[in-house]
Parts: structure tokens; C-alpha cells; sequence
């Protein structure tokens, strides 16, 4: 059985696996040989000659930096490809996954959603934003060579580029409980035009939309719109601005930045402002902190197109 | 290595009482370390039975033969029971505590009180364990992960935590007494270049013990205080930071794997000088090679965590100090070998399991470098892969070097010669055994297959049944010298004082040796494994 290859990246992994078993077969092979050799040609009661021999600086010193630069050599190689695995392209589309015991929960953007299944289309770079409900769960695709730790009230992320058609194996990777071996699935890429028409079929109210809702729904309007008596920061074009904060240093407004300020708002105070949000922990759930980050990542010179602010 | 003047013989530490109470009581380093003896082989058939259980489980793709929870206990009682109550004492408390004293030409340990203390202290922490067995077992997994353990585990975690928790201390203790008895008790002449493998391999493990040791037992009470009390720490929900238990626990936890490995390189570098009637070759190098692992042991933590959201860069970190500890390993590996060079070997039981040891120790540290190269640990990591490469390095090493250094030293702790056909016979039968059981467990972590899985794919079926067949035989093997070497103690023949015709100090007493180990404090005039030649 044959490990599919199926991601832009998995071919680049396996050459590096290949070359370093073949160095390795090559180390062992030898070793072994000599070891062998030795004992036989030294065996007691053999006329082999037997004069102690010296202790060589020069062998020792050989057989200390020969290794060294060898595995320097597969160091560099492996941090090359570790980079290009750890940094998703520009154009990736993304994905938000919410793992809790025992399922896969996907939400794409249109507002599709699916259990234990995730569909990608191919060739177009997928970046996951993952988060877990409850413990560490791990996302893990072996035919696309990709894993990633989804950790509790924080987003890690994931990308990929699935490049052949087919439907292949998701496991959870990190032990989470009675059922972690069923906590199972599958990604199923396929081809652009498929893709769009299971888009198509399975749109529901976009995730942004589901904020917008969420965001007057819960109230946060009431301090947060510039209209509202009450001093809260603007948010307005807040995503992916630097912010400085109350203590002096900075924070950039990233997803994890948004998704603590909804939940733990006491984290990172922005300067200027009274720590008076009440925290949202335990009263809405990571699906709905999703909706919430995407709303709020749409708003800015978008919004003034919303009938809302028309 | 040194003459000492032998008239009649004296009573032998075994003749010192024959009560339990004698036992129960005594303060020599010999009976402490038969005393440790007894424990672990009681914790390895344990945890034995639990990793039997497993592989049963795993024969059928369905999780068909025990629940998921029952599974779920079995693994993990079998990672914590041979973790903490069979590797780390293994050969430290046992032919540590026995060969030390009698190596360094000592009348016994430091602190001969204290050593009996961490003894206790090692059936305290052991009888919790059992407790938490008995109650209904824990299902974390070995490695206790937050906010699992703390907030969502349903089993007996307090137990278990607090059991290993004692005995944290005890190996502590250990290290204290080995630290100090090796710089205050060598014999005149037994200067630091003149120490046998073994001593300097117990120096440094000692060393470790005592670092990270301490760092456990602070981690384990966090865990305590968020599950009992609910003092955010680890869980998010708690304003805590799960990663963070990470970072704890592996900071002791892969000096741990050291503490496995180094005290079998120092029995193996013993084992193979006598098999080959030879000096090490490089000592100064293995020497260094020792230390350079047991310092540089303390800086590869984060490889355990290239994909559980440690940044980028410092993966790459860990990364580069992980592929730097192999060069002291590759060290060892080459000149063991090139001891075997013009040597004059003989292949007794002891030096099969030598040989057997370098050869799965290289296969365990090579698949090593694989895990170390972040790109490829991504795929491999909490695969199967994972579990065949610690195997490798835990039991295929660390066993088998265990077990080579029980039978060299038998007639030494015992007074008895032991059957060589039957001790033949096991170690090869284990060599073969072990590969059986964990090389297909290589391809199936290749393959994608994750590990601590009740039920799995159908397509890893095969692999799954060819190492379950190996551990079989495997099992066979380990039962092996449980009966030829309780036979021994009955009826083998009488060992002489040294019966290898060995250098080194522990062979130039009587077997067994008298309760203060020497008549006369030997004198020491050259360095160790002075075979004629």
C-alpha cells in the first residue's frame, strides 16, 4: 500500500524522507558490515593478527564532523520545506474548522457547513483557521503530508494545496479521550468547476452575514457603533491594523487578537479606553466567535456599502 | 587494574540476616539494589500484561476485545508503569546501586539511610499507581495533556499524578547519593579518567535526575491545583495556556528519555570491552560523548511540539540542537565498533545483547533524525512512527542493555552461574522478537496511521498483525530468563570471584561480596579495561 500524494507539498516531503533513508540504509549497511566482519575475522581462537591498535585524533575527529555536516546538510534541507509548509500563500482561501470530542465542524465562508468532512477544491491553496471547543485535538491529512495541533480558545492555522481529485483520510492526531480513534473524516478535493457547484448547492447565509446578525444580536452595536454614548473603540478596519494598547505595547489585530478581545476582553486593553466590555466566555460558542471575526474582518471601507450605514 | 590481598572468605552481604526484616531494614547499596530489583520486574510484567492487551486489541481493525475506555487505561497504564516504575530505576537503582560502591572501590553509597528512604519512597508512589489501577485506571495517556487531564478526564488522574509524583523523588535521591558518592568515595588512585563507562554513565544520569526531575514534580502539582482546585493554570477556560504543560512536562520528560538510554550505553561500553577483550576505543571521547548528551539533553524539548502551535522559529531551534545531540550518539555507536576491532571475541549471553543493543539503538537513532527534521516530523509526529522510534531507543536499547548487564553481573550479585545455552537462546530470540514487533510499526507511523487508535483503517491491518505476532514472541522472550534465572539461584553452579576473568574493581572481591565489599581498600594504578594484550 502506497501513501497517495496529493498536495502540492507531499512529493517535496518525500524526497527529503527518501534521501534521508537512503542515507541512513547506507549508515546502517556499513556499520553493520563492519561490526560483522570484525566478528568474524576476530573471533577467539582465529590467527588473525591482533596488536592493540593506537588511538587515532584523526579517525575520532572524522567520524565526529562527518555526521555533523551530514546532518547540517538535512537540517537545512528540512528548514527550507518547513517554512514553505508553515507559510500559507497570499491567495489562500480560507476555511474555519471548530474540532470538538468527536467531530470535525467546517464552516466555509458562503456559509456552508459540514461534519467530519471537508470539501477543497484543487489547486487553489486552503488555508484552515482552527480552533477546538474543548481539549487539544490535532488535524491530520497523511495524503497531504499536513498536521496541525487545534488548540482550545486559540486559532492555529493550516494550509495546503490539494492537487489531484479524489477523497482521502482525516484523523485527529492528538489524543483526546474515549473516542479519539473514531474521531475520523474525509477531505474530498475536487476539480474547480465541482467545486463551485457543490459551493452552489450547499450556500447557506454567508458567515459574515451570521456576525453582522450575531454582532446586534449580542448587543455589541450598542457601545461599538459610532453613534452609541458609549467610548468604545472603533472597529471600523480594525483587522489587521496595529493596535497600541493600554500598557504601552502593541498588538496586531489579527484573528487571534479579535477572538480574544470577544472572549477573555481584559487580555490586551486598548489605550485610551475603560476595560468595561464584559467578557462573552461561555455564553457564546467558537462557531459563533468565528461569525463574529469574519463580520468584523469585512468591516471598514465595505461596510459604507451596507444598507445599514446607506 | 588493582591486586587485593583475599583471605578466607568472608560472609557474603546475603549472609548478613535471612529475615524479611533484615531486608526490610538494611542500608546496603547490594540489597537496596536486589530490593529495586524485585520491584521493577513485579512493574515490567505489569505493564507488560497492559501492552499485551493492546497488541491483542490491535490484531482486528474494529476496536472488537475491550471497550475504548478500557483501551484507552491499558496504554496509558502501560506507558506510566514502564516509564516510571521500570526504565528510569531500571538500571540506575539496580546494577547502579549494586556496581557503584564496588567499581569506585567504595564500602557503599554516600548516604546509605537515604538510599533505602527512595526506596520506599519508590513502593509509596508504586502502591498509588496500583491504587489507581485497582479504582478503575486513568485514560490520559502517559503524557497527562491539558486540559484533558485537568478538566475533562473522568478517571483517576490525583492518584496516578501523585504516585508519580513520589516517585520523582525518589530517583532525586538517587542522583544525590550517586552525585556525591562518586565525588567523595573513589578509591586512592581512581582518578576521573580512570573511571569505568559505567561509573561516569551514573554520574551524568544522576545529574539529570536532579535537574529535571524537580520540574516534573512542579508540573504534576499544577495539575493538581487545576483539577482540585480549579486554579486556572493550563485550561483556556480557566485563562490558562495549554501549550504551556507542554513545555513543562517535555523539559523533564526528554531528559527523561536520557535517563533511560545513558546508564545502558555505560552497561554496554562494559559489556563490550569484556566480549572483546579489549579498551574502549576513545575513551575520552565517550567520556565527553556522555556529557555532551546529558547537557545538550536539556535544550531539545520542543522538538516533542513542531505542530502543537510552537512558533516557526523556534521549532527551527529545537530542530538544529536535536540533529547536534546525534553526533555524540553517532560517537559512541563508531567506537563501539571499533573496539571490536583486533579484539579477541567471544559471544556469551552479556555481548549478544551488546551487539543486539548497538544494532537497535542505531535503528532507534537514525529513525531519530527523521523526527528531528520538522518538515518531516509534521507527517510522522503521534503516528506510529513515533512509537516504533522510542521503542527502539526504550526497550530495544534500554532493555536489552538492562538485561546484558543482569547477566554479566549475575554471578556476581549471586554467587551462580546461569544456563549460557538458555541466555543465548533468549537474547537472540528477543533480537529477533523485538524486530518483529516494532519495525512494522515503522511503516504503518509511514503510512499515516496515528497512534494510541482503539480501532484503525482495515489497510494497516497486516503491519498490525505481524507486530503483534513479534510481540508474542517477544513476550516468550522476556519470560525466558524469569525461569532460567530463577533457576540459577537454586541450583546453578558456584561462580568464582571472577568467573569472566574481567578487569575491574567489582570483579576483584569475593561473589557474592561481603557486606563492606572490600577486606582492604583497593588501590587503583591504571585506567579501566586493562585486557592483556
Amino acid at each position: 500500500m502506497i501513501l497517495p500524494q496529493a498536495s502540492s507539498v507531499a512529493a517535496n516531503v518525500d524526497d527529503l524522507f527518501n534521501a534521508l533513508l537512503a542515507l541512513c540504509t547506507l549508515v546502517v549497511v556499513g556499520v553493520f558490515t563492519v561490526m560483522i566482519v570484525f566478528c568474524v575475522k576476530y573471533r577467539r581462537g582465529t590467527a588473525a593478527e591482533r596488536t592493540p591498535p593506537r588511538q587515532h585524533l584523526g579517525v575520532e575527529l572524522t567520524w565526529t564532523l562527518v555526521p555533523f555536516v551530514l546532518f547540517m546538510g538535512i537540517f537545512g534541507w528540512s528548514v527550507h520545506l518547513w517554512i514553505k509548509l508553515r507559510t500559507p500563500p497570499k491567495d489562500a482561501a480560507p476555511v474555519y474548522v471548530v474540532a470538538k470530542q468527536w467531530m470535525w465542524k467546517v464552516q466555509h465562508p458562503g456559509g456552508q457547513r459540514e461534519i467530519d468532512q471537508l470539501h477543497v477544491p484543487v489547486g487553489q491553496p486552503i488555508r484552515l483557521m482552527m480552533t477546538s471547543q474543548d481539549v487539544i485535538h490535532s488535524f491530520y491529512v497523511p495524503a497531504f503530508r499536513v498536521k496541525q495541533d487545534v488548540l482550545p480558545d486559540r486559532y492555529t492555522q493550516l494550509w495546503f494545496t490539494a492537487t489531484k481529485a479524489g477523497t482521502y483520510h482525516l484523523f485527529c492526531a492528538e489524543f483526546c479521550g474515549t473516542d479519539h480513534s473514531r474521531m475520523r473524516g474525509r477531505v474530498v478535493a475536487m476539480a474547480a468547476g465541482d467545486y463551485a457547484r457543490w459551493l452552489q448547492a450547499h450556500a447557506g447565509v454567508g458567515l459574515a452575514a451570521q456576525g453582522r446578525a450575531l454582532f446586534r444580536q449580542l448587543g455589541c452595536s450598542g457601545c461599538h457603533d459610532p453613534r452609541a454614548g458609549v467610548h468604545a473603540p472603533d472597529l471600523d478596519d480594525l483587522y489587521g491594523r496595529t493596535v497600541p494598547l493600554a500598557d504601552g505595547s502593541q498588538a496586531l489585530a489579527d484573528e487571534r487578537y479579535l477572538h480574544d478581545a470577544i472572549l477573555l476582553p481584559k487580555k490586551q486593553i486598548a489605550a485610551g479606553y475603560e476595560p468595561i466590555m464584559p467578557s462573552f466566555e461561555g455564553r457564546i460558542g467558537e462557531e459563533d466567535v468565528l461569525a463574529l471575526v469574519a463580520y468584523l474582518k469585512t468591516r471598514g471601507t465595505q461596510t459604507e456599502n451596507d444598507d445599514e450605514h446607506r | 587494574m588493582s591486586t587485593v590481598e583475599r583471605p578466607a572468605p568472608p560472609r557474603s552481604y546475603l549472609e548478613e540476616g535471612f529475615g524479611l526484616r533484615s531486608w526490610l531494614t538494611t542500608h546496603d547499596h547490594k540489597r537496596i539494589a536486589i530490593l529495586y530489583g524485585i520491584g521493577i520486574t513485579a512493574f515490567f510484567f505489569l505493564g507488560g500484561l497492559a501492552a499485551a492487551l493492546v497488541r491483542l486489541e490491535l490484531v482486528t481493525p474494529a476496536g472488537d476485545l475491550v471497550s475504548a475506555e478500557t483501551y484507552n487505561k491499558a496504554f496509558t497504564f502501560h506507558g506510566v508503569v514502564m516509564v516510571w516504575f521500570f526504565l528510569i530505576p531500571s538500571i540506575p537503582a539496580t546494577l547502579g546501586n549494586f556496581l557503584l560502591p564496588l567499581m569506585i572501590g567504595a564500602r557503599d553509597v554516600a548516604f546509605p539511610r537515604l538510599n533505602l528512604f527512595s526506596w520506599y519512597l519508590y513502593i509509596v508512589g508504586g502502591l498509588f499507581t496500583l491504587a489507581c489501577l485497582l479504582l478503575g485506571g486513568i485514560d490520559t495517556g502517559w503524557t497527562f495533556y491539558t486540559p484533558f487531564s485537568t478538566m475533562f478526564s473522568n478517571s483517576h488522574v490525583m492518584l496516578a499524578v501523585v504516585g508519580v509524583f513520589i516517585v520523582g523523588f525518589s530517583s532525586i535521591f538517587t542522583g544525590l547519593n550517586f552525585i556525591v558518592t562518586v565525588h567523595t568515595l573513589r578509591a586512592p588512585g581512581m582518578t576521573w579518567m580512570r573511571l569505568p563507562l559505567f561509573v561516569w554513565a551514573m554520574y551524568a544520569v544522576a545529574l539529570v535526575m536532579i535537574l529535571a526531575t524537580p520540574v516534573l514534580a512542579m508540573t504534576l502539582s499544577l495539575i493538581a491545583l487545576e483539577r482540585l482546585f480549579g486554579v486556572g493554570i493550563f485550561d483556556p477556560a480557566l485563562g490558562g495556556d495549554p501549550v504551556l504543560f507542554q513545555h513543562f512536562f517535555w523539559f523533564y520528560s526528554h531528559p527523561a528519555v536520557y535517563i533511560m538510554i545513558l546508564p545502558a550505553m555505560g552497561v554496554v561500553s562494559e559489556l563490550i570491552t569484556h566480549g572483546a577483550r579489549r579498551r574502549i576505543f576513545g575513551y575520552q571521547f565517550m567520556v565527553w560523548a556522555i556529557i555532551g548528551i546529558a547537557v545538550v539533553g536539556f535544550l531539545v524539548w520542543g522538538h516533542h511540539m513542531f505542530v502543537a502551535g510552537q512558533s516557526m522559529y523556534a521549532s527551527i531551534v529545537f530542530s538544529i540542537l536535536s540533529f547536534i545531540i546525534a553526533v555524540p550518539s553517532a560517537i559512541k555507536v563508531f567506537n563501539w565498533t571499533a573496539t571490536l576491532y583486533k579484539g579477541d571475541i567471544s559471544f556469551d549471553a552479556p555481548m549478544l545483547y551488546a551487539l543486539g543493543f548497538v544494532g537497535l539503538f542505531m535503528l532507534g537513532g537514525l529513525t531519530g533524525l527523521f523526527l528531528a527534521a520538522t518538515a518531516l516530523d509534521v507527517n510522522l509526529t503521534d503516528t506510529y512512527f513515533v512509537v516504533a522510534h522510542f521503542h527502539y531507543i526504550m526497550v530495544g536499547g534500554a532493555v536489552m542493555a538492562y538485561l546484558g548487564g543482569v547477566h554479566y553481573w549475575w554471578p556476581k550479585i549471586t554467587g551462580r552461574l546461569y544456563s549460557e545455552a538458555w541466555a543465548r537462546f533468549a537474547a537472540i530470540l528477543m533480537f529477533f522478537g523485538f524486530n518483529l514487533t516494532f519495525f512494522p510499526q515503522y511503516i504503518l507511523g509511514w503510512e499515516g496511521m496515528p497512534r494510541r487508535y482503539h480501532e484503525y483503517l482495515p489497510q494497516y491491518q497486516v503491519w498490525n498483525v505481524l507486530s503483534s505476532a513479534g510481540a508474542t514472541i517477544l513476550g516468550v522472550s522476556y519470560l525466558l530468563p524469569l525461569l532460567y534465572l530463577g533457576w540459577s539461584l537454586r541450583r546453578g553452579a558456584r561462580a568464582g570471584a571472577n568467573p569472566w576473568d574481567a578487569t575491574g574493581l567489582e570483579w576483584q572481591t569475593p561473589s557474592p561480596p561481603p557486606l563492606h565489599n572490600f577486606a582492604q581498600t583497593p588501590t587503583v594504578t591504571e585506567g579501566p579495561y586493562a585486557y592483556r594484550q
